[in-house]
């Protein structure tokens, strides 16, 4: 196929800083409508924005973690339009000097490490929100409008929804550990939009570029691209073209739609924002918050492998939250094999965390209960299994895993007499597998061991239930 | 004894002493306004209770000898572009009319916090677009010298309250002359801060880089103490500079010999009468022992193309807030947002308001942006560099306010204040207007032009021409 796909992302990410960009309104996420607002953030006539410091401090950061090169000096400027959830009929943001520029992400891809160009990383205040109700009313909640916003936006380095899912995975990673965000897609803290084309350089082929809105999860934005490379090739195959537009992600049908076409775009009259002295960096800020930038997942993924011995794969995943890459450092201090907490972590515990929908940092259960219940596994206490079992009973109550395994009599039976005489009770009474096994149905001897497992509730040693069903079967 | 002929500082003195109570002051005024408003209209609101309660307030703390502000117990009234917590505050327009500010505008709260008496807003050009105080939503304001004449704008109730003693100081903002017009008009002082000086927090913006406000007074000493009063760094404005106030009313006596005053050869083409007077004022300058020369800034011919790209540009971003979905005028009727905005800003905003956001829009808009806003930001540091290079000669300029006395009522031509002060504005410095003398019984304004922050050269320099022509007329 000579058709390339090229992918250039928009994200957009709130701030966590205390207070909101440009008043003392605090930037807490869930409160009650229209409660934390003020004259400033409601654009009330003669209210004056003052920049927050921390703004300016958490954007250096993640320009600072995405290589760029940061502004000595910048400016705030008006974006204009007119929406009802833009109290001041503009939006300030910034224009032609991006506080950040030029930097990169690198991701891994089957042919080696490759860099995503991040063009530009600007800062700007978050709009209010228009909530449509059914019957066609809309109410507007201002407690969103002044939130700390960063748009980064990346250059078309992106070739496919596997590249756009690793930068993405990269990116948010990269912004928890610097604690500057905490890229909730589903609470609008992270959105991204798509601008994407494809060409055939051989054919001389090229489609319009096509942006793509209203994307709210890291796999929509890759069903989104799937797509859109599907209808751009038909099109193009079809000796058509695409037209310049924005179309919107319907994510029940798994399609894009036609939002609006390029030709209607805004003019947004970008003037000076006046009311916000220029900003001047010192480059001594600058060299104080890169001295203090904490390891970003790519440098602990490589200290994983490294130091843990640890598969790319499990380094990756493990140092992808900072927060689970926390807990299982915590927990190798505590255990004797890297890679048997690494299985745990990354299985059990991931999937649990994935499942019911949790955070690490809720988890009821700490670094040292797993360890602990590693311990009880390789000292043979317990079996794999029942280690399973064990860790769902920790993740739901937080129980210590020796509680546990003691008061569900958890125990592994390891005692060789005890295990013949169920053995040999559940010969008995499957008389007809015996039959079977010694006919050369060897799956019959699966079935045998099968029942020991239940008639113990699980807790027999498996090797010594195999070693010793194996035995009983060929001495019958 | 009227008490409203005192001037703000008697008054205080009087108060101070027991001679008077503010409940008097305050009384005295409200029936001048009551008197007088018929005629001149220079209050759009008259928050009467308020300021009586204010009163008592000041009268209670002389019963307990507490700490008086500087400004205890003198009657002020403020221009309504300027946010008055619980009183309303309309910019003079309809889109405003019923608009309740929830805060005060920091130099509001400075005056409450020096005990001054806050009578009311006065009327202005509509969002402080004018010069005549015409365009009003609330009615012309006439001139109290003469009331077939405008007073001057857009700070024209303000002025006009001042001469006609309904308060004895008053605010006005000025982004092109909007005190210095009005001041000359109405033969009183104005002071236009240098910008920085003074808080812009709760001051409606109309030209955001070009605005700043500043007091009215009905000489220079008067003056002065109300911007003692309101000067200074506020956090809440980021423009606003942290530097030390000069204590001005200290050193507005200090002597003055040597300074040197250039002329603005560019601004010396007034009316020949006019021009007789502040001639008049530059030999009064030279017997008092400054030294006069000529000056010549070439680029000041720039500065009205400049200054119309520039304002109406910001004018056209600033105004957008106006748009009916959260507080002010909404149109009844409207079939889609579009219509709603439409609709309510067509209603809510006077013709002069909708010529300057149209103009603003058309400079800003992709294909001209760099032809009309960009270019005249780059002529702004070209005057900004003939004032820099004036001021490392002379530390004042000097040019007549106006062309002409105080016109008569709907013969104003030019919606923009004439010539002789948006340069200013565009530079940044500061400038005052006071009176220099009469022609056929109407008041002839004089500016003064300082450096950035060097209000007290102009106020020093000021008071010893007013000490000189023999004080208040």
């Amino acid at each position: 196929m000579a058709y390339k796909t090229l992918v250039g992302l928009e994200i957009h990410v709130e701030l966590s800083t205390k207070t909101k960009i440009f008043c003392g309104c605090s930037n807490e996420f869930g409160n009650d409508a229209n409660t934390q607002c003020c004259p400033v953030c409601l654009g009330l006539p003669g209210a004056l924005p003052v920049l927050n410091k921390a703004v300016v401090e958490y954007a250096i950061k993640a320009g600072l973690a995405f290589n760029c090169q940061i502004a000595k000096e910048t400016r705030m400027d008006r974006k204009n339009y007119f929406y009802p959830d833009l109290v001041k009929g503009y939006q300030i943001s910034q224009d032609d000097i991006p506080l950040c520029s030029n930097g990169y992400i690198e991701i891994d891809t089957e042919e080696g490490p490759k860099k995503i160009r991040i063009k530009r990383i600007h800062i700007e205040e978050d709009t209010g929100k228009s909530i449509h109700t059914e019957s066609g009313d809309t109410l507007l909640d201002y407690n969103r409008a002044g939130v700390p916003l960063i748009e980064i936006v990346t250059e078309p380095d992106i070739n496919s929804k596997e590249e756009a899912q690793k930068f993405l995975d990269s990116l948010k990673a990269t912004l928890q550990y610097i604690e500057v965000s905490d890229c909730k897609m589903e609470e609008g803290s992270l959105r991204c939009d798509i601008n994407l084309n494809i060409v055939d350089d051989e054919k001389g082929l090229k489609s319009n570029i096509t942006e793509i809105k209203n994307l709210n999860s890291f796999s929509a934005v890759g069903r989104a691209i799937e797509y859109e490379e599907e209808r751009h090739k038909a099109l193009l195959e079809e000796g058509k073209n695409t037209v310049k537009e924005t179309r919107r992600w319907n994510d029940v049908d798994n399609k894009t739609e036609v939002m609006r076409s390029k030709g209607e775009a805004t003019d947004y009259r970008y003037s000076v924002e006046g009311d916000i002295a220029p900003i001047k960096i010192d480059e001594a800020w600058i060299e104080e918050l890169r001295n203090n930038m904490p390891e970003l997942p790519r440098q602990k993924m490589e200290r994983f492998i490294k130091e843990y011995n640890l598969p790319a794969y499990d380094a990756e995943v493990l140092t992808q939250s900072k927060d689970l890459s926390v807990f299982y450092e915590e927990t190798v201090k505590l255990a004797d094999d890297p890679k048997q907490v690494s299985n745990w972590v990354m299985g059990d515990v991931l999937r649990r965390i994935n499942d019911e929908g949790v955070e690490v940092k809720d988890l009821k259960f700490t670094p040292k209960d797993l360890a602990a219940l590693l311990k009880l596994i390789n000292e043979g206490k317990i079996s794999n299994n029942i280690g399973k079992k064990v860790l769902r009973e920790m993740f739901e109550t937080g129980k210590k895993p020796k509680d546990i395994v003691e008061e569900k009599g958890l125990i592994q039976i390891s005692d060789e007499g005890q295990l013949r005489e169920i053995v040999s009770k559940v010969l008995d009474e499957n008389e007809q597998s015996v039959i079977d096994y010694k006919n050369g149905k060897t799956k019959a001897m699966g079935f045998i061991i099968g029942q020991v497992m239940k008639a113990t509730r699980g807790k027999a040693n498996p090797q010594l239930v195999n070693k010793i069903v194996k035995e009983m079967l060929d001495e019958r | 004894m009227d008490i409203t002929s005192l001037t703000a500082i008697e008054m205080r003195e009087k108060l101070k002493n027991k001679e008077i109570s503010c409940r008097e002051i305050v009384k005295a005024h409200l029936d001048r306004i009551e008197k007088l408003e018929p005629e001149i209209n220079a209050f759009i609101t008259v928050s009467k209770e308020e300021a009586l309660e204010a009163a008592d307030r000041v009268d209670e703390k002389i019963r307990n000898n507490e700490e008086l502000g500087i400004l205890a117990g003198i009657p002020i009234g403020i221009k309504d572009n300027i946010s008055t917590k619980g009183i309303r505050t309309t910019c003079a327009s309809k889109i405003l009319e019923n608009y309740i500010p929830p805060f005060d505008a920091t130099i509001v709260e400075r005056i409450k916090e020096e005990d001054g008496i806050i009578l009311g807003k006065t009327n202005m050009d509509e969002f402080a677009m004018g010069a005549s105080t015409e365009s009003s939503y609330f009615g012309i304001t006439k001139n109290p010298i003469d009331t077939t004449r405008i007073p001057g704008g857009s700070s024209g109730g303000s002025a006009a309250a001042v001469k006609a003693q309904e308060v004895a100081l008053a605010l006005g903002t000025d982004t092109g002359g909007s005190i210095r017009e009005p001041a000359s008009y109405c033969g009183i002082v104005g002071i236009k801060p240098s910008y920085g000086l003074v808080s812009r927090y709760g001051v409606v913006s109309m030209a955001n880089s070009l605005d700043q406000a500043g007091p009215f007074g009905r000489n220079v000493l008067d003056t002065t103490l109300l911007l003692q009063a309101i000067a200074g760094h506020d956090e809440k404005d980021s423009t606003s500079m942290d530097l030390e106030v000069v204590d001005y009313l200290k050193h507005v006596e200090d002597h003055v010999k040597g300074m040197k005053i250039g002329i603005i050869k560019e601004y010396m083409d007034a009316d020949e009468k006019v021009k007789e007077k502040v001639l008049n004022a530059i030999k009064v300058f030279e017997d008092l022992g400054f030294e006069i020369e000529e000056v010549s800034m070439p680029n000041l011919q720039h500065a009205l193309a400049c200054y119309y790209i520039i304002s109406t540009a910001e004018i056209s971003t600033n105004l957008s807030r106006f748009d009916g979905i959260r507080y002010g005028y909404r149109a009844e009727d409207f079939k889609s947002l579009d219509e709603l905005y439409k609709k309510t800003r067509a209603e809510g905003f006077g013709h002069e308001v909708k010529k300057r956001i149209i103009l603003g829009t058309y400079s800003l808009i992709k294909d001209n942006i760099d032809d009309y806003y960009k270019k005249a930001l780059r002529v702004r540091t070209l005057i900004k560099n003939d004032f820099d290079k004036a001021f490392q000669k002379v530390n004042i300029l000097l040019s007549p306010t106006t062309e002409t006395p105080a016109i008569k009522i709907g013969e104003a031509t030019d919606p923009v204040a004439a010539g002789y002060t948006l340069a200013i504005n565009i530079a940044g410095v500061c400038a005052l207007s006071m009176p220099c003398g009469e022609v056929e019984g109407l008041p002839v304004g004089l500016q003064l032009v300082g450096d950035r922050f060097k209000e007290m050269d102009i106020i020093k320099a000021a008071f010893s021409l007013e000490k000189s022509l023999g004080g208040v007329k």
